[in-house]
Formats: C-alpha cells, sequence, structure tokens
C-alpha cells in the first residue's frame, strides 16, 4: 500500500499521456502492420493473412535485383518479376534524395559552423540568417523553390536557369527535378537549404562545447590551426553528426511535402512516402501502403533505434 | 512520509482519477452532442466544389434548394482540392468510420465502383424511374454510369474530354489551317515547329494520360475503345490496333514541350493563349479559364477570336464524356431528403441553373441552349449527336487501382519513350485489373 502511495500518483499522472500514446501511436502502429499483412487490396478485404503486398516491393528473385534496377533504368525491364516498377523507381529516388540532402546539410551546417566560429562581426545576424529556413515549412519552401528550380527552355526560363543564362555561364541551366537521372538530387536542394541551418547550430553548439585550455595546449604544441580542428574539436563533435544523421536521416525517409510541393503526384518526383498516399488514397490499394508504411517505419527504426540504445548507454557512464 | 500527507493522497487520487476519466470521456461526449442536435433536418451533401465556377453553381443550386425545403435546410460539407483528391482521402476516412454525409460527390462510372463493391452507396434506379431521367439523358450514357445492371448515381453535369485548342491568331499568322485528320494534325504540328513555336503543349503527368485516351479513342473509335475496358480485356490491349495508337501517342509527345513535367493545365492553356505554342489537347474546363474574368484568375479572352476548339483530330463525332454526379450512401442519416436532392439534381431547372455558371453543359438532352456562351453552345449540340466514350483520367472507364497502375507505365513511357515496354506494362495492368 505504501508502495502504490509513492508511485500511484504519478503513474496516474502520466497515464493519460501512456494510455493515448498505447492506443494511437502504438496500437495504430500494430493496426497499419496487420492491414499490411492482409489481403486489402480494393474495397474489402477476404481472408486474414496474406503478403502479397510486401511481394510487390521485394524483388521477386533475389538474386537479380541489380540486374533489375539497371533494366528498369535502361526501359527493358522484364515482366516476369512482380515487383512494382513504381517502388522500384521510388527507391532509386529515395536514396539519391537521402544522399545529397544528409552529405549536403551535413557539410554546409558544419561549413557555417565553422565559420561563425572563427568569430565573425555580427554573429548574432548570420546564425538568425541561416537557421530561418528551418521555420519555413517544405511546402512553402516547395513553392518557392518549384519556381526557382523552373525547367523551361528559352524565353520562358525562370528562377536559376534565368540567373544563369543572364550571368553568361548558361550551360549550367539544367531540367532540375525533370531529369531522369538526376531529378532526386535537385529536390534534395531545398531540404538542404532548410536544414543546414538548425545543423549549423547543433555543430556551432558543438564547437562551443570543445573547451578552450584544448585547443589552447595543441596550439602550444605547435599545432596548425586545421590541426587543431582535424585533431582536437572534429573528434569531439562525433556524437553532435550522429544526432544530426538520426535528425537528417528520419526526414529524409519520409519527406513528402516538399516533394508534393515541387513535383506533384508524378512518377518522375515520386518517393515511397508519396507512393504510399497514392497507394492509400487513390488506389485504395490499403495493404501495399501500409506495407510501404511498415517499410518506412522500419528504415527509421533502423536509424533511431540504434542511436537510443548509444544514448542511453552513455547517460549511464555519465 | 508524514501520517497526514498519506491521508491526504486519497483525495488527490480521486482527483486525479476523475481529470483523467474527464479527460478520455470528453471528446466521446461531445461526439454524442453533436450526433443528438442533428434531429431537426439538414441534409449534408458533400462535394469539392470549393472554388470558380463549380461552388458559384453549387451556391445557387443551394438557394433553389433551401427555397424549397424550408425543414430541412442545405449543409455544404466541402473539402478543397483539384478533382477532388483530398475531398476523396476525407470521404474514404468518413465512410470507413460510418459517419456518411447524406449525398456525395464522385466522377460517374468505374471510379464509384469502389463505393459500390463495399456496399457503401446505394442503387437508386427508382428515382430514374420516378423522374423519367431515363427519357430525358442519353441512352449511352445511362448505360456507360450502370454497373451490374443498377444505376448508382445522379450525373449533375457533363464534360468533353478530347478538345484541342488553339489561338485563331497564331495559327492564321503562321498559316496553320485547323487539323481534321491524325495526317493533318502531324502536318500542322510540323510547321507549327518549324515556326518556332511549341508544337503541342503539354502539362504534368494526369495532362500527358488525358492526351493518351484522346489518341486511343481516335486511333481505336469509341467502339474499340470501350472493349478495352470490359473484364478479360488483356487480349485487346496486345493488339495491334493498340500498339498504332501507342506510337501516335509517341509520336505526339515529340511535340510537346521539355517542361511539360514543371506545368500545371493553366500553364499549358496559356501557352497557347499567349502564342507561345499552336495546340494543346484540354477538358473543356478550359473555356472556363480562358474566358472567364481576370478578377477569378482567368485570362478573360473572347471565344472565337481569342481562342477557338475543334474536336481532337481523329475523334469527330465523340464526345470524350466525364460527369461529376452525386450519390446515395448507404446509412445516410436523411435519406428520404437525399432522395429528394438526387430528384432536383436531375432535373431540367437544376441542371440548367448550375452548368452555365459551372462551365459544362447539362446530362440532359432538353437543355435550354440561350443560356450557354457560344463553347457550351456547340458542346450541347455535339452532346445529342455525338457516340460516347468514357474518359479514362476522370474516373469513368476504369477503377482507381487500375488507373494508378496505367500512371505507373504512363510514368515510365515517359521517360523511357518505349512503346513496346508501355504496352506490355498495360497488357499487364489490364490483366491485373480487368
Amino acid at each position: 500500500m505504501r508502495k502504490i502511495r509513492r508511485w500511484g500518483p504519478g503513474l496516474l499522472l502520466v497515464s493519460p499521456s501512456i494510455l493515448l500514446i498505447a492506443v494511437f501511436v502504438y496500437g495504430l502502429i500494430g493496426w497499419n502492420v496487420k492491414v499490411s499483412f492482409s489481403d486489402w487490396r480494393q474495397a474489402q478485404q477476404t481472408s486474414g493473412f496474406d503478403t502479397g503486398a510486401y511481394g510487390e516491393l521485394f524483388p521477386g528473385d533475389a538474386g537479380q535485383t541489380d540486374d533489375f534496377v539497371r533494366s528498369v533504368a535502361t526501359g527493358d525491364q522484364p515482366l516476369s518479376l512482380s515487383t512494382d516498377p513504381a517502388w522500384i523507381v521510388d527507391l532509386h529516388h529515395a536514396l539519391l534524395f537521402t544522399l545529397v540532402f544528409v552529405l549536403g546539410a551535413l557539410l554546409m551546417g558544419a561549413f557555417l559552423a565553422f565559420l561563425l566560429d572563427k568569430g565573425v562581426k555580427g554573429e548574432g545576424f548570420f546564425r538568425a540568417v541561416y537557421l530561418f529556413p528551418m521555420a519555413v515549412s517544405f511546402i512553402a519552401a516547395g513553392v518557392v523553390w518549384r519556381w526557382l528550380m523552373n525547367p523551361a527552355p528559352g524565353d520562358r526560363s525562370t528562377g536559376f536557369n534565368l540567373l544563369f543564362d543572364k550571368l553568361g555561364v548558361g550551360f549550367l541551366a539544367n531540367e532540375w527535378y525533370l531529369g531522369v537521372d538526376w531529378g532526386a538530387a535537385a529536390l534534395a536542394v531545398p531540404a538542404v537549404w532548410a536544414l543546414s541551418g538548425y545543423i549549423m547550430a547543433l555543430y556551432l553548439a558543438g564547437f562551443r562545447g570543445v573547451p578552450e585550455e584544448l585547443r589552447e595546449a595543441a596550439r602550444m604544441d605547435g599545432a596548425s590551426e586545421w590541426r587543431v580542428y582535424r585533431h582536437v574539436v572534429f573528434p569531439h563533435l562525433r556524437p553532435v553528426t550522429l544526432s544530426a544523421l538520426i535528425i537528417l536521416g528520419h526526414i529524409s525517409i519520409k519527406v513528402f511535402d516538399l516533394i508534393v510541393a515541387i513535383g506533384g503526384k508524378q512518377l518522375i518526383t515520386q518517393t515511397p512516402a508519396v507512393y504510399m498516399w497514392i497507394l492509400i488514397y487513390d488506389a485504395r490499394d490499403y495493404a501495399k501502403g501500409a506495407a510501404i508504411a511498415t517499410l518506412l517505419l522500419v528504415g527509421i527504426s533502423v536509424l533511431v533505434v540504434p542511436y537510443l540504445v548509444y544514448t542511453v548507454r552513455s547517460e549511464r557512464e555519465v | 512520509m508524514s501520517e497526514r500527507y498519506g491521508r491526504a493522497r486519497p483525495t488527490v487520487l480521486a482527483a486525479a482519477l476523475v481529470a483523467v476519466v474527464a479527460a478520455l470521456a470528453l471528446p466521446a461526449a461531445g461526439l454524442g452532442v453533436e450526433g443528438k442536435s442533428d434531429q431537426a433536418c439538414q441534409l449534408s451533401v458533400f462535394s469539392w466544389w470549393t472554388g470558380g465556377g463549380e461552388a458559384a453553381g453549387l451556391t445557387k443550386l443551394i438557394g433553389i434548394w433551401n427555397k424549397a425545403h424550408p425543414d430541412c435546410k442545405f449543409k455544404n460539407e466541402t473539402v478543397a482540392g483539384g478533382a477532388g483528391t483530398n475531398a476523396k482521402a476525407v470521404l474514404a476516412k468518413r465512410l470507413a468510420a460510418g459517419n456518411p454525409p447524406d449525398s456525395f460527390q464522385g466522377h460517374a462510372g468505374a471510379e464509384l465502383r469502389d463505393y459500390i463493391k463495399a456496399g457503401q452507396v446505394l442503387p437508386i434506379d427508382f428515382i430514374y424511374k420516378q423522374a423519367g431521367f431515363g427519357k430525358v439523358m442519353p441512352a449511352s450514357l445511362i448505360n456507360q454510369i450502370r454497373y451490374n445492371g443498377k444505376i448508382y448515381s445522379v450525373p449533375v453535369n457533363i464534360h468533353r474530354a478530347n478538345v484541342l485548342w488553339y489561338n485563331p491568331k497564331t495559327l492564321k499568322a503562321n498559316g496553320i489551317a485547323v487539323p481534321k485528320s491524325w495526317g493533318q494534325w502531324i502536318t500542322a504540328l510540323q510547321k507549327a515547329e518549324d515556326a518556332g513555336l511549341i508544337p503541342l503543349a503539354m502539362g504534368e503527368q494526369w495532362t500527358a494520360k488525358h492526351l493518351l485516351e484522346t489518341v486511343m479513342i481516335g486511333a481505336l473509335g469509341p467502339k474499340g475503345w470501350a472493349a478495352l475496358w470490359r473484364p478479360n480485356s488483356q487480349a485487346r490491349w496486345s493488339s495491334k490496333a493498340v500498339t498504332n495508337a501507342l506510337n501516335r501517342y509517341n509520336t505526339l509527345l515529340g511535340y510537346t514541350n521539355s517542361d511539360a513535367g514543371s506545368l500545371i493545365w493553366q500553364d499549358a492553356g496559356k501557352l497557347v493563349a499567349d502564342g507561345k505554342a499552336a495546340f494543346n489537347v484540354m477538358g473543356d474546363w478550359q473555356d472556363g479559364y480562358f474566358s472567364g474574368t481576370k478578377k477569378g484568375g482567368n485570362l478573360a479572352l473572347k471565344p472565337l477570336t481569342g481562342y477557338g476548339w475543334a474536336p481532337v483530330p481523329g475523334t469527330d463525332n465523340v464526345y470524350d464524356w466525364l460527369s461529376d454526379s452525386f450519390t446515395l450512401p448507404k446509412g445516410a442519416p436523411h435519406q428520404a431528403a437525399a432522395v429528394q436532392w438526387l430528384t432536383f439534381l436531375g432535373s431540367r431547372v437544376a441542371q440548367d441553373t448550375f452548368n452555365p455558371v459551372k462551365g459544362s453543359i447539362p446530362a440532359r438532352k432538353d437543355a435550354n441552349a440561350k443560356l450557354y456562351g457560344p463553347y457550351l453552345k456547340s458542346a450541347l449540340k455535339d452532346w445529342k449527336s455525338d457516340a460516347l466514350a468514357g474518359s479514362l483520367t476522370h474516373g469513368v472507364v476504369a477503377s482507381n487501382a487500375w488507373n494508378a497502375d496505367i500512371d505507373t507505365a504512363l510514368g515510365l513511357f515517359l521517360q523511357t519513350k518505349n512503346v513496346s515496354r508501355f504496352q506490355t506494362a498495360l497488357v499487364a495492368a489490364a490483366k491485373k485489373n480487368s
């Protein structure tokens, strides 16, 4: 009884949120997984268990995966495989988007933080300027970047292509997000723009967290400024980089609004999350939509769970 | 822990418990209250008519309805979003939750089949019988919206998809004639290209599908087109005739603008209006965009001089139609009123009130032509005599799932331009869905 009195009220206080999270987060995740393993492909579902939806999201013959992706790219994909060609295109886009977005935002963020750390006049001003894009929603940013990355040729060009033309570097003008091979990289540019300020803030905090004494000690030992960063500051930033990777990675895997704002619902710009939306609300293929949702969740968990384990462990060590 | 503190605890516990229960129960209670206040009759109608001529037309219909039914006023439940993309998502959630409106909008034809198969809408043949719609609407229209022998919706308006738009001044200045046949069209496109124009303006992927369907109807004819959508039609999809149609489509794509994927349909139409492109294929909602007021975001052009129209070459005497229609959901809270609403929608008064404002024609053949502008007058005439072909892009002939598979096949084709690969994918889609 005494024990209950000790933890009872606290538990009662958090119980609404535990209950709500249990139902609306974990309950719905469970329901989603259940739907993904059903045959709810059209209006109604019949039997209980069916892996058909996943079957269309994995190449029928694992050994042929590489050939398969290549043949989709060249346009003569064999039909014998049951894999949904849209999904292969989505994966290609997701991979390219993730690479450009995560690396771009990390490098830009670290570079901006490095510049500010070196002591610029009006640091607060620049910090705000670089951080602001994060306050703009992806939808609004997408509308603006759609105009900036307008692929229209000749006298109809706007945004970057027009700028390139006026600057006399017209050969740089390109078709941006409409490119078959590299379109997804163009889609990642606005995302880099939006998030690099945030990454900068993370790194800046990281830089400031490195004790000045360490830097001075290195300088006393005759280390050049580059070596100070290379061997003293950067090794201290590993946890920051890891957090940044997790944050960027999970945004990248579930990116939806930015893509829809720029490219709409077209295969040329489609990502897994957009396809999930199309399957559920347009095609009403609930099982396959749920299967994609589940795969996205697994993808994000692969990133987040090891990070959580790492954090919990390092906190214990502290 | 002191004894006094311990004794005070039960009250704290109780208070917390009450708070928890209240927090959980309140939303539910809120819903209950809402359900009960519905006892006064209110006709809830769900649509995506939130802007432009459609919203204005709906407002007029609501005015007539409220005057005639003061005891059961109209409750306008709209969700914004072109072609109902967002609205359909909201509706799907409501229907799945067993909370249907009294009537909801849907494209007539196969797009409604998901609702029909799920038992979410009721057959309304009795309304057609009582109101005599069968006598005033084209028999082929009623045949094409029938599913398993029953009718499930009342078409309010008819749009035409196979319209070729051009700028008379541009064509005249470059000596281009309005094409009537496939051969003439290619000649005209080539001339436009030589003159430095965009021969055929096209927009994002769905407008490419729109173009595809008009080309296929032209090449296959309305009967051949209809045959593609019957059960077990995969053999027809692999026929020579389809190969020929797809080759034509591929040829046309060679005359389109390279930035199509970045343009919405209005952008593509504006290229024609601005004299930068020779032709554009779009549904007749383009008429509203071209002739509507500048204040409404339209171009305020004069019909016939500022812009001209013709059937897409090869589809003369074919009306590639689509229609907004309304249904009777199962479990509609006010079913009697919903039946009256559907009867009203099919009436000449309602259709002649709504359509001139929306920029479409009535499904009925007895419309008062005086109420309509130049384009719609010509459409009214064609509607009475043309053969009908249902639209693919706008939900008449194929289910949502089939449409999605065709979207994927088309999306890949736009990237690769590989016709035989495209046809194989279309055959596979037919095999899976027909």
